[in-house]
C-alpha cells in the first residue's frame, strides 16, 4: 500500500517529463516542413487516398462505403503498430539518459505510445474529412468514439511495456515483431470482410484478435450508425486490462534488471 | 530517527553480468541453453561498501579507474538498486553526472531547458520563474533559439550546470564534470559549488583530481575494485591514496 502510494507520487512529480517527451515528439515530427502542423492531417489523408485507390480498384469486395470501411480499419491498425514498435526501442533507446539519472522508466515508454495516440487523433481528424465526403452518417452514437480508443490506447500501452521490457533483454525481438505485425495485419479484416473467411478462421479472429474487436465497434458506429454490441465492448475492455496488466507486471518486475543490459 | 545522515548506504554489493558473456538475443539464448551452456558469470563491482554522509558534509570519492566510483553514485541516485544491503537517502538529490545527459539534440536551447528540468523532476512553472537565471549564468542568450546540436560541447556543459544548479538540491552529485568548459567557467562553478556548501548543501564528488577534491571537499571515500580502503578525513585519505599510488 505505502509501495503503490510511493509509486504514484514518483508519477506525480515526473507528469511534466511525461507531457514535455509528447510535445517533443509531435514538434519534431514535422519541425523544418513547409507546411508544418498541416502534415499531420495531409499526410494520413494522402495515405488514405492511395489505399482507397488500390483497394477500390485492384481488389473488390462487396462492402457498401468501402473507402470508410478501409480507413477505419487502417487507422486502428496503424496506431497500435506504430505506437508498439516505437515503444519497443523506448528503453533502449534512451540509455543514455538513464545510465545517468533516475527517472521511472516507464514514463518513456508511456509518452511515445501517448504521442502515436496523438498521431491518431490528428488521423482521426483526417478521417472526419473523408466521412464527410463519403456521405456517412455522422449521429450521436459516434460521441462513444471516444471510449473505443480507450480501449485501443490501454491495450497498446500494455502491449508496448511488455515488448520494451523484452527487447533490453533480447533484441532480435524487433524481427520476430514485424513478422508478427505482418501477420496480425492480414489477420484482421482491414480491407476484406470477415465473412469473407472460412468459418473457423472467423471463429479464431473473433476470439484471439482483440483489433477484430475495436475495429468493428467503429465500424458498427459510423457505418450503421448502430450502438456497439455490448459484448464486444466488454470483451475489448477485458483484452485491454489483460494486456495492460500482463505487460505492466513484466516491465516492473524486471525494470531494475534494465541498467544492466542496456 | 536519526536526522542528521544524508546519504546511508549499508553493506553495499552491486552485481553486474561479465559483459564478454552478455547475451541480448533470444537466438543465442537457446542455442547456448540447449547446449547447456548459459552460465552467469558474476562480477562484483562493489563489495560490501558502507558509507555515512552526514548533512552538509562534502566527500570526494577517490580511485582508480574501475574502482567502482561511479558504480557507488549511481547507487546513491538511485539508478542501480544494490544486490544486497541498503542504500537510504534524506533529502532532494540533483545529480550532475555527465551534464546534458537529458538534451535532445533537435531540440532549442530553450526547449531543452523545459525538457532537462522536467527530467530532474521540476515542473514547468519553476522552470518558467528560473528561466532567465539558468541562461544568464550559462551565458547563453544569443544562442536560445539555435538546436543543441550545433552547440560545442562547452556550452552544452554550461547549459547543463546552469540547470542543475538553478534547483536548490540538499544533495549534490558531482562526477567529473567540470573538466569541460573554459577557465572562467570552471571557476564560476567551483564559485557556485561553494554558495551551495556555505547554504547547506551536502556533496559527493567523484574525481580522478586529488587536488581537486581536496580543494572542495571535506572528507573522502577511498575506493580499491570495489572494496573501501579507507574513509575520512579528506587530508588522510588523500596522502594514503597518494602514497598508494606510488
Amino acid at each position: 500500500m505505502i509501495k503503490m502510494k510511493a509509486r504514484i507520487d514518483i508519477f506525480k512529480r515526473y507528469l511534466p517529463l511525461f507531457g514535455q517527451l509528447v510535445i517533443k515528439d509531435i514538434k519534431l515530427k514535422y519541425r523544418r516542413s513547409f507546411l508544418g502542423y498541416l502534415w499531420s492531417i495531409l499526410n494520413p489523408l494522402m495515405i488514405m487516398g492511395i489505399m482507397v485507390l488500390v483497394f477500390s480498384n485492384m481488389f473488390r469486395f462487396s462492402i457498401e462505403n468501402y473507402p470508410v470501411y478501409l480507413i477505419i480499419g487502417q487507422t486502428i491498425f496503424n496506431f497500435v503498430s506504430e505506437s508498439t514498435s516505437q515503444a519497443m526501442w523506448s528503453i533502449t533507446g534512451n540509455a543514455a539518459l538513464m545510465k545517468k539519472i533516475y527517472v521511472p522508466k516507464y514514463i518513456f515508454t508511456l509518452s511515445r505510445v501517448s504521442s502515436s495516440c496523438v498521431n491518431m487523433l490528428f488521423a482521426l481528424g483526417a478521417m472526419a474529412i473523408v466521412f464527410l465526403f463519403c456521405h456517412a452518417r455522422f449521429t450521436w452514437n459516434m460521441l462513444f468514439i471516444p471510449v473505443i480508443l480507450v480501449q485501443v490506447y490501454f491495450f497498446a500501452l500494455g502491449l508496448g511495456l511488455f515488448l520494451a521490457s523484452g527487447t533490453v533483454f533480447f533484441r532480435d525481438i524487433q524481427y520476430i515483431y514485424s513478422a508478427f505485425l505482418t501477420a496480425w495485419m492480414y489477420a484482421t479484416p482491414i480491407f476484406y470482410p470477415i465473412d469473407q473467411l472460412p468459418i473457423r478462421l472467423q471463429w479464431l479472429i473473433k476470439h484471439f484478435n482483440p483489433l477484430y474487436a475495436y475495429v468493428t465497434q467503429f465500424r458498427g458506429i459510423v457505418l450503421e450508425g448502430m450502438f456497439p454490441d455490448p459484448r464486444l465492448v466488454f470483451y475489448g475492455f477485458v483484452m485491454a486490462f489483460i494486456m495492460l496488466s500482463a505487460g505492466s507486471v513484466t516491465f516492473l518486475k524486471t525494470q531494475d534488471q534494465f541498467i544492466l543490459y542496456i | 530517527m536519526d536526522d542528521g545522515f544524508a546519504v546511508r548506504v549499508e553493506h553495499a554489493v552491486v552485481r553486474f553480468n561479465m559483459a564478454s558473456e552478455r547475451i541480448d538475443n533470444l537466438k543465442e539464448y537457446f542455442v547456448k541453453l540447449i547446449r547447456r551452456e548459459l552460465m552467469f558469470k558474476e562480477f562484483l563491482a562493489l563489495r560490501d561498501v558502507s558509507l555515512e554522509v552526514k548533512k552538509g558534509e562534502a566527500w570526494g570519492i577517490i580511485g582508480t579507474n574501475g574502482s567502482g566510483k561511479s558504480t557507488l553514485l549511481k547507487l546513491v541516485c538511485g539508478i542501480l538498486k544494490p544486490y544486497r544491503g541498503s542504500v537510504r537517502i534524506n533529502g532532494s538529490i540533483a545529480p550532475l553526472i555527465e551534464l546534458g545527459a537529458g538534451f535532445d539534440g533537435d531540440l532549442t536551447a530553450r526547449e531543452n531547458i523545459f525538457l532537462n528540468g522536467a527530467v530532474l523532476g521540476y515542473n514547468r512553472a519553476f522552470m518558467q520563474e528560473h528561466f532567465d537565471e539558468i541562461v544568464d549564468f550559462a551565458e547563453l542568450w544569443d544562442f536560445l533559439d539555435m538546436p543543441i546540436k550545433n552547440y560545442s560541447s562547452g556550452m552544452a556543459a554550461r547549459l547543463g550546470f546552469a540547470i542543475a544548479t538553478v534547483v536548490r538540491p540538499d544533495i549534490l552529485i558531482c562526477d567529473e564534470v567540470l573538466a569541460v568548459g573554459d577557465y572562467a567557467f570552471q571557476q564560476k562553478c567551483e564559485r557556485r559549488m561553494g554558495e551551495m556548501r556555505d547554504r547547506g548543501t551536502t556533496l559527493l564528488y567523484v574525481s580522478h583530481s586529488i587536488d581537486s577534491v581536496r580543494c572542495v571537499c571535506d572528507h573522502a571515500l577511498w575506493l580499491d575494485k570495489g572494496v573501501v580502503r579507507m574513509a575520512g578525513d579528506v587530508g588522510e585519505v588523500g596522502d594514503a591514496y597518494i602514497r598508494g599510488l606510488q
